[in-house]
């Protein structure tokens, strides 16, 4: 049986970084929002605590903050003559849980996508032809860098990003990204101080006419009051970000921008541990009538409302449109369909560089302090004579020194026993790390749907994956691990390594959580889900809300973007859908 | 279960309402709720993690932890750098793990059909870890009682333990029963290194050895006056969550 509850403006599905910027900026305008979130409520005095937020065995190794498979868990394979899988543990990606969703436990790097990115379609097709990306499935996201600034600029406000600007309205600033859009004006922070790992990759990168700049941090450098008039402390750079909760509102995400201020207003609600199962649809299939959602007891409730906003974590959103109806579901051998179109990843590689006479204290960390080098991002280089479109940062981000998972050694060492324990020893704090975090380009091949075997513990099928790195992002990512091997020489230490991508993607050791599109915008409703204010075209009165809106991946961390399109969004919102409700803003 | 528990009890107030041993096998239960008006704050309610109290195995026999004592101490002898990983408590940490939701697979996807996978889809099998630990030495040491003269492997010497050990490393030897000796032995090296590293509170890393070995400064949280002092020792020893060598009592 179904509990029918009283009608909302709006119904929200997941209270993170996106679901909490939509629920602020829909309730100023006086609508009663109601969020429902699968995990639990958490905040930072009682669940981040500082007594115990350094346990890297249970938030680290076990996991604690994050979605369990049990709850739910996704299949995988490579391609479509495999079978897929259940990943019964999660390992290369891990989603979050509960309030605040991966905003949490993130690391915080805070990037803007170039325009070079929401164009990149016309863009590298004028640049280099269309030949150059036939087998790639690259697509406009209809809107441009100009377009998204002020929306990029009021996230790193909210968030009191530390970092430089390296272009202020076409202004090159000394020690910023030069290779950045021009900015309005610059972070609200200055960067972070630098341990001394980035500080001699700067040195270094520097001495090879390379441009390195501290990486925009959500780790606060300052104490900051947000425009929303709260309170955040310095960073004291503890290194435990990825992972944990940070007891020191210290770490920008919804607990300490957003709820104290969300949580107050008589127009918000929010239900945990309380689990969507669909959005229901009206007959004509074109009219979203509200939620269908579950407690803890099992028991099922519907949520009408006016409005339904998709602001689960993006491979959840995606999910939801398949088990809803909404939209169709994208079929790789004909092209057709939207939902599950265009996933993306992240094309990574990594280098380390051993010494003899270096103390680097690699537990001095914070998850985003740090350097990055642009010169071989996106397209901020000529790719003519080369083989493929595409590029990395180069990042000098040590985020820790936490022994269960950071003890490098060098090749050959052993696994265990004496000798391991020598090279361990020798290596901890001697040793200094850099690598690539590549784009990810979508190709006809690489897509998400429902698993046809397995289901989750109330019988829906799992999402399932079917993805490998493409041929152009390993062309991309090695053609980047020459440039890493410059540098990794040019450092002068005993001896380095410089691990390359391999094809296969691998579902077990950690990656990165940057899982990209299958509900991506753009200008068709033939090639994308949602239009360029991430309202659904199939149903006017959805929007969908994430990374899963990202047309490809760029070499960048996405929450800057996601972050940024919340607030594009919620303006499209307020100030042309409510004057039209149930009407698209964009006519197909 | 649950009846002890109205509302969200903390992990303390649960272990106190039942029996040791089924702590493990599930979280706190959780209770859907709606929130408005306010940030919730109660008092009590933050879910600190339980120390683990030496005495007593609660899921190893006594010739398993033996067993398991033998190999921690060959995986982390005892060296002058750091006492071994029998001394070092590794074995109560494991021992500890496979009672509670980590050696009952409780959080992971365990729903059928399970089918053989390819290496980049992990592990398919359906026994948890607590299973495989106990089928895994029980084949370790039929193996040795079968190639050794009758000896388990406890009984065997360092040397001829380690080569034991690089054996099932490389996956040269088969045991018995359809046990998978590399992947037995890299849950065995992965569950020891826990122990090893993981702050002692979990059993493992008597008096933080491992950390005064590293010069990790452990569960310290302002590292603010050292972050401009590049290629300079840090001054302080480490500390646990339960506090300092000097504050613990034993």
């Amino acid at each position: 049986m179904t509990t029918i509850l009283p009608r909302k403006d709006a119904v929200i599905v997941g209270l993170g970084w996106t679901g909490a910027i939509l629920a602020h900026e829909l309730t100023e305008d006086g609508l009663d929002v109601v969020a429902i979130e699968r995990g639990p409520w958490r905040d930072t005095a009682t669940d981040f605590n500082i007594g115990y937020a350094q346990d890297e065995l249970r938030y680290g190794i076990r996991r604690d903050l994050f979605l369990q498979p049990a709850v739910e868990a996704m299949t995988m394979r490579n391609n479509t003559s495999q079978t897929a899988l259940p990943m019964r543990d999660y390992g290369s990606f891990l989603p979050g849980n509960g309030v605040g969703g991966a905003g949490v436990h993130w690391n915080g790097h805070t990037w803007r996508f170039w325009d070079s990115d929401f164009q990149i379609a016309d863009h590298l097709r004028d640049r280099y032809g269309a030949t150059r990306i036939q087998d790639l499935q690259l697509q406009n996201w209809g809107v441009t860098g100009a377009e998204m600034e002020k929306s990029f600029d009021r996230f790193e406000y909210l968030a009191g990003i530390s970092g430089r600007a390296g272009n202020i309205n076409g202004r090159i600033q000394e020690g910023g990204n030069p290779f950045e859009d021009p900015r309005s004006r610059d972070y609200p922070l200055p960067p972070l101080q630098m341990t001394y790992a980035p500080t001699l990759f700067a040195e270094v990168t520097r001495s090879l006419n390379l441009h390195p700049f501290p990486t925009p941090a959500a780790n606060l450098s300052k104490d900051y009051i947000n425009p929303l008039g709260i309170a955040m402390g310095q960073c004291t750079m503890c290194g435990f970000c990825e992972r944990f909760g940070c007891a020191n509102y210290s770490k920008s995400s919804a607990q300490t921008t957003i709820l104290p201020v969300l949580m107050k207003k008589k127009n918000f609600e929010v239900r945990t541990d309380s689990e969507v199962l669909h959005v229901d649809l009206d007959v004509s299939k074109n009219h979203a009538r509200g939620v269908t959602y579950v407690n803890t007891s099992g028991e099922e409730f519907f949520q009408p409302a006016d409005i339904v906003l998709l602001c689960a974590y993006g491979l959840h959103n995606v999910r939801l449109m398949m088990l809803s109806g909404i939209g169709e579901i994208y079929d790789p051998n004909t092209g057709e369909g939207t939902v599950g179109r265009n996933y993306c990843y992240q094309t990574n590689a990594g280098a380390q560089v051993f010494f003899d006479d270096k103390n680097f204290n690699p537990f001095v960390a914070a998850g985003a302090l740090g350097q990055t080098v642009d010169d071989f991002n996106g397209d901020a280089f000529d790719h003519g004579p080369l083989d493929f479109v595409g590029g990395a940062g180069i990042n000098c981000i040590p985020s820790n020194g936490r022994p269960i998972q950071t003890r490098p050694t060098p090749p050959g060492t052993p696994r265990w026993g004496s000798d391991w324990k020598k090279a361990t020893v020798k290596s901890y704090k001697s040793t200094l790390g850099f690598s690539s975090q590549g784009s990810s380009y979508p190709t006809r091949g690489n897509y998400l749907d429902l698993d046809p075997t397995y289901t989750d513990r109330f019988g829906r099928p799992l999402l399932r994956f079917t993805f490998d790195f493409p041929d152009n992002d390993i062309r991309m990512s090695n053609w980047v691990s020459d440039r890493m091997e410059e540098i990794a020489k040019a450092f002068g230490g005993r001896q380095y390594t410089n691990t390359r991508r391999k094809k296969g993607w691998d579902s077990v050791p950690y990656q990165s959580t940057h899982n990209t599109g299958g509900a991506i915008m753009g200008t068709d409703p033939k090639t994308s889900a949602v239009n360029k204010y991430l309202q659904s075209w199939d149903v006017a009165n959805v929007f969908v809300i994430g990374a899963s809106a990202f047309a490809h991946n760029a070499g960048k961390n996405p929450t800057g973007t996601v972050g940024a399109l919340a607030y594009h969004t919620a303006d499209a919102i307020r100030q042309q859908y409510l004057r039209n409700p149930g009407q698209p803003l964009v006519s197909a | 279960m649950e009846t002890h528990c109205l509302k969200r009890p903390t992990r303390r107030q649960f272990l106190s309402s039942v029996a040791f041993t089924v702590l493990a096998s599930s979280a706190a239960p959780v209770m859907a709720r709606s929130i408005s008006g306010s940030l919730p704050w109660e008092a009590r309610s933050a879910d600190p993690p339980v120390q683990v109290k030496p005495g007593g195995w609660l899921f190893f026999t006594l010739e398993e932890a033996q067993t398991m004592e033998a190999v921690a101490d060959r995986l982390v002898p005892a060296d002058d750098l750091s006492l071994g990983g029998k001394d070092a408590g590794c074995v109560l940490y494991l021992d500890r793990q496979l009672v509670g939701s980590y050696g009952t697979s409780s959080r992971l996807y365990t729903k059928g059909p399970f089918m053989p996978g390819l290496p980049t889809q992990g592990y398919q099998a359906p026994d948890t870890p607590a299973q495989r630990y106990r089928s895994g030495i029980a084949a370790l040491n039929a193996f040795t009682r079968e190639t050794k003269g009758g000896r388990r492997f406890a009984e065997l010497a360092p040397d001829e333990q380690d080569a034991v050990l690089k054996d099932l490393e490389a996956g040269k030897i088969t045991l018995p029963n359809k046990v998978d000796a590399k992947s037995f032995f890299n849950l065995m090296l992965a569950n020891v290194m826990e122990g090893f590293f993981a702050d002692p509170i979990y059993g493992g890393n008597k008096d933080m050895a491992s950390w005064k070995m590293l010069g990790f400064p452990g569960a310290r949280y302002d590292y603010r006056d050292h972050v401009s002092k590049h290629n300079q020792p840090y001054p302080l020893p480490p500390v646990s969550i339960a506090g300092s060598t000097e504050w613990m009592t034993r």
